[in-house]
């Protein structure tokens, strides 16, 4: 008898600290305990993995996701879902890298022509997904699969579904390859970005309007708040950085491609979830969000060393991506 | 209901903690079979707690339930409902886009072969709503019934089986004169048949009419009950127990000085229920709209603060007219309305509580200037007024889900007074909080008047429009039925006219 009660009592202090330890997980997420498993386990297997150029690469290779996942989380703040990031990708690619072969010369002027309107496409997209889902009340998961299917239309026809050539080299040379006091060019526009970002985020009235939108949506109109604004800016910056990663993107392949980005929806959105972003809007931390970019820009890149199938790596960020979706709920249910 | 008998209910030291607050603390009740036993008590006094604890939505903290004499715990409304404790909660629970006869059987419709069979069904469904005395066509959408008899089906739904035990949950709030006649005759009939009946109302009158008993809840304590033996209608007795203090001491009232109108409705119409409204608002004044649920009232404060489309007649706030109004146009100039429903329409419950008090107004706070927010500005004034409204624990950086009800009404407060505006409309501020917690926020009300501020209180809670109100309009079907002022603002004129018998006596003419 008492010892039964002796041994209820250790297993409640036991479960007391393991649902402790258990909360401080779901609160700072499994994320850098992950993270740090999964670089110890890949630098065992393939010492190739720590070496300096490796590391440079995962950096290279993680900097579109990353523009486009910043994109997707501010989406995700006011719990909406932008699924046409990966067709915007393809079209911005095809529309920028058709502009800078047909102007004559192709010199600083059609790189400058080719960046805006490919950064003017995006935003048009961004646009009618904003005003659709602000205005219309629809579901931006339906809109944006609207869209997506409208953008990758536009890309395979105007490319005629064949990569786009003709770019100026000096703009694959700098945007695309281009090293600059050392570190790659398109590095540098995602650290300045991710400033940009987080200055928007955590210190304009802007940014806060995108989180109490989507903490509660009602309640932010009853404050004051345009609701449907603070959506359509989030749409337009969510558009623009995407389009802005396609641009680079393209500037690294050197031709416009109509196939470009499509991995980007699911990936950008594992990211922004594996970083702890709610799915039901106005929680989620940047620095929490590149470090869920740089888990699958790690995961993939070990992944790739270690020779491991295209097709295995696919399952596996499917099964990533639900685990991080179930964290979420786990989370949301506290 | 004389001789002494196993009671068919009994509860024993229930107690319910959520973080933060004890919603029902030590409360024990007995029911006996047949006995319609009122349940009492302001709103957030815990009677709702108690009802999911029985119903089986939420589990108790601690305490035992015995049903018949057998403990029982329900681990879900279904385990309640097969064990003969039905309950009817004021949000309904029926699918409006089914029929009659489907929500009756809703989960359990039978099938055969795997495949539902209908073969029985209406008999079965007839039978059912002619004991609850409702008609209604057994195909006909429930969606499109009105609320009275969608009540009546989910009673009927509720009674199906063998329901030893009917949970109403302000089942007249909803209803017309003639409608809660009805239920109330039910509710005598169902008792007579041997029903016991848990009976939730605000209505003191209800309680002489059917009840056998009452119980009396505060702040999740049980305070106190009378029986068949006390005078089971004494009401000042009943309202002493419910509010444990008097009147004097919760309702503040300062000197004030009425000026000059700040907001005039001429002839107002507005979605869904308000059906041409005059009233005017002055400064230095707090003016009470009472009535019942549907009469309007709520939507005049919709209306006025652009969330109900205005369908005609004028707006005019300090002297000119407002058309199209938004919520972002009424805070410029100058009207501030304080949601009721804190949870829907007030917070952001997952952000900290500094951005919830500076959500929408980092502007005029003055802590943002040219859409860049100075963060440690945005702390101390969301601190300073923690303070002035009194929140508890201080803890800005803490979700606002973590905080007390009273504690998360009184961010809402503190939002409302970032915008240093003139008119200020609350709507039903202190449903569901503490008494401590409604102090604070007539205190608020009380200053605001004080400093000159035009003062609306939409509210369906009578103590608190009888203690703060100057003045009174009491709205009945979409208009106004009377108003009062002074003296005349009593117990018995205002509920006279929440069913829109006309005053004519103590009626004022504007």
């Amino acid at each position: 008898m008492s010892a039964d009660i002796v041994a209820g009592t250790a297993q409640t202090t036991a479960g007391g600290l393991h649902s402790r330890l258990f909360n401080r997980l779901l609160e700072f997420g499994l994320l850098p305990v992950l993270l740090v498993v999964m670089v110890v386990v890949f630098a065992v297997a393939e010492p190739r993995f720590l070496a300096m150029d490796n590391l440079e690469n995962i950096g290279r290779q993680s900097v579109y996701l990353l523009l486009i996942t910043m994109a997707q989380m501010l989406v995700l703040l006011c719990a909406e879902l932008d699924l046409s990031v990966g067709a915007t990708v393809a079209l911005v690619s095809v529309i920028t890298a058709l502009t800078m072969s047909s102007v004559a010369g192709g010199g600083t002027s059609a790189i400058i022509l080719g960046v805006a309107a490919g950064l003017g496409v995006g935003l048009l997209v961004g646009l009618v997904n904003g005003v659709v889902v602000a205005y219309l009340k629809v579901p931006s998961f339906m809109v944006t699969l609207g869209t997506t299917s409208v953008a990758t239309g536009a890309a395979l026809l105007l490319s005629n579904g064949a990569p786009v050539t003709g770019i100026p080299l000096a703009f694959s040379d700098t945007w695309g390859t281009g090293v600059f006091l050392g570190l790659p060019v398109p590095i540098i526009v995602a650290v300045l970005v991710a400033v940009a970002v987080y200055v928007v985020l955590y210190w304009t009235t802007l940014g806060r309007n995108i989180y109490a939108v989507g903490g509660n949506a009602d309640a932010a109109k009853v404050a004051g708040i345009r609701v449907n604004w603070v959506l359509i800016s989030a749409f337009l910056l969510c558009s623009g950085l995407t389009a802005l990663s396609g641009i680079l993107l393209t500037a690294r392949v050197a031709s416009g491609e109509a196939t470009l980005g499509t991995s980007f929806v699911l990936l950008s959105i594992a990211a922004a979830v594996l970083g702890g972003t709610s799915l039901f809007g106005g929680e989620g931390r940047l620095g929490l969000v590149i470090l869920g970019v740089v888990f699958i820009g790690v995961l993939s890149n070990g992944m790739n060393l270690l020779r491991v199938s295209s097709y295995v790596q696919q399952l596996v960020i499917g099964v990533v991506l639900i685990s991080a979706v179930a964290l979420d709920r786990l989370r949301a249910r506290r | 209901m004389t001789e002494p008998c196993e009671p068919l209910l009994r509860v024993e030291n229930l107690t319910r903690r959520f973080p933060g607050v004890v919603a029902l603390n030590d409360v024990s009740l007995a029911v006996a079979p047949g006995e319609v036993h009122v349940l009492l008590g302001e709103n957030g006094a815990g009677k709702s707690t108690l009802i999911k604890i029985l119903a089986g939505v939420q589990p108790p903290s601690s305490g035992q339930m015995m049903l018949e004499g057998r403990p029982v715990s329900f681990a879900s409304p279904r385990e309640a409902k097969e064990a003969g404790v039905s309950t009817v909660f004021q949000e309904l629970s029926l699918v409006p886009t089914l029929t009659v006869t489907e929500n009756l059987f809703l989960g359990r419709l039978p099938t055969r072969g795997g495949l539902v069979t209908r073969r029985g069904l209406p008999a079965l469904a007839k039978e059912a709503l002619d004991r609850v005395g409702a008609e209604v066509r057994l195909d006909a959408r429930v969606g499109s019934l009105p609320r009275s008899a969608q009540q009546l089906v989910e009673i009927a739904k509720g009674l199906m089986g063998s329901a030893k035990l009917l949970i109403l949950d302000e089942p007249t709030a909803s209803l017309g004169d003639r409608e809660s006649d009805q239920l109330l005759a039910l509710v005598k009939k169902l008792s007579a048949e041997g029903v016991s009946v848990i009976y939730i109302t605000h209505r003191l009158k209800e309680i002489a009419q059917i009840g056998h008993r009452v119980t009396v809840l505060r702040d999740g304590n049980y305070v106190g009950g009378l029986g068949p033996d006390d005078e089971i209608h004494d009401n000042n007795r009943l309202v002493e127990l419910m509010t444990g203090r008097k009147p004097e001491k919760l309702y503040p009232r300062s000197p004030r000085s009425t000026g000059e109108e700040r907001l005039v409705l001429q002839e107002l119409h507005a979605a869904p229920d308000v059906n041409g409204v005059t009233m005017e608002f002055r400064a230095g004044e707090i003016v009470g709209i009472a009535g019942l649920l549907g009469s309007g009232k709520s939507s005049v404060g919709q209306a006025c603060f652009g969330l109900s489309r205005v369908t005609g007649g004028k707006v005019v706030i300090d002297g000119t007219e407002v058309t199209r109004i938004t919520p972002t146009m009424a805070l410029r100039r100058g009207l501030v309305y304080y949601p009721s429903d804190r949870k829907r329409q007030g917070l952001a419950l997952v952000r900290p509580m500094y951005a919830n008090i500076t959500l929408g107004s980092l502007g005029p706070a003055g802590v943002a200037r040219f859409g860049m927010v100075n963060r440690r500005k945005e702390q101390a004034t969301a601190r300073a007024h923690v303070k002035r409204v009194n929140i508890r624990p201080g803890d800005v950086n803490r979700r606002a889900e973590l905080f007390s009800g009273g504690n998360q009404q009184k961010a809402v407060l503190a939002r409302g007074l970032l915008h240093d505006a003139d008119i200020h409309i609350f709507d039903e501020p202190t449903v569901g909080i503490d008494v401590n917690a409604k102090a604070d926020v007539y205190r608020v009300m009380d200053d605001l008047a004080q400093a000159g501020k035009a003062v609306v209180l939409i509210s369906s809670d009578l103590p608190e429009i009888l203690g703060m109100s100057d003045r009174v309009y009491v709205m009945h079907d979409g208009r106004v039925a009377a108003h009062l002022e002074g003296e005349a603002i009593t117990e018995g004129s205002v509920l006279a006219s929440f069913f829109g018998s006309k005053t004519n006596d103590r009626e004022i003419k504007v």
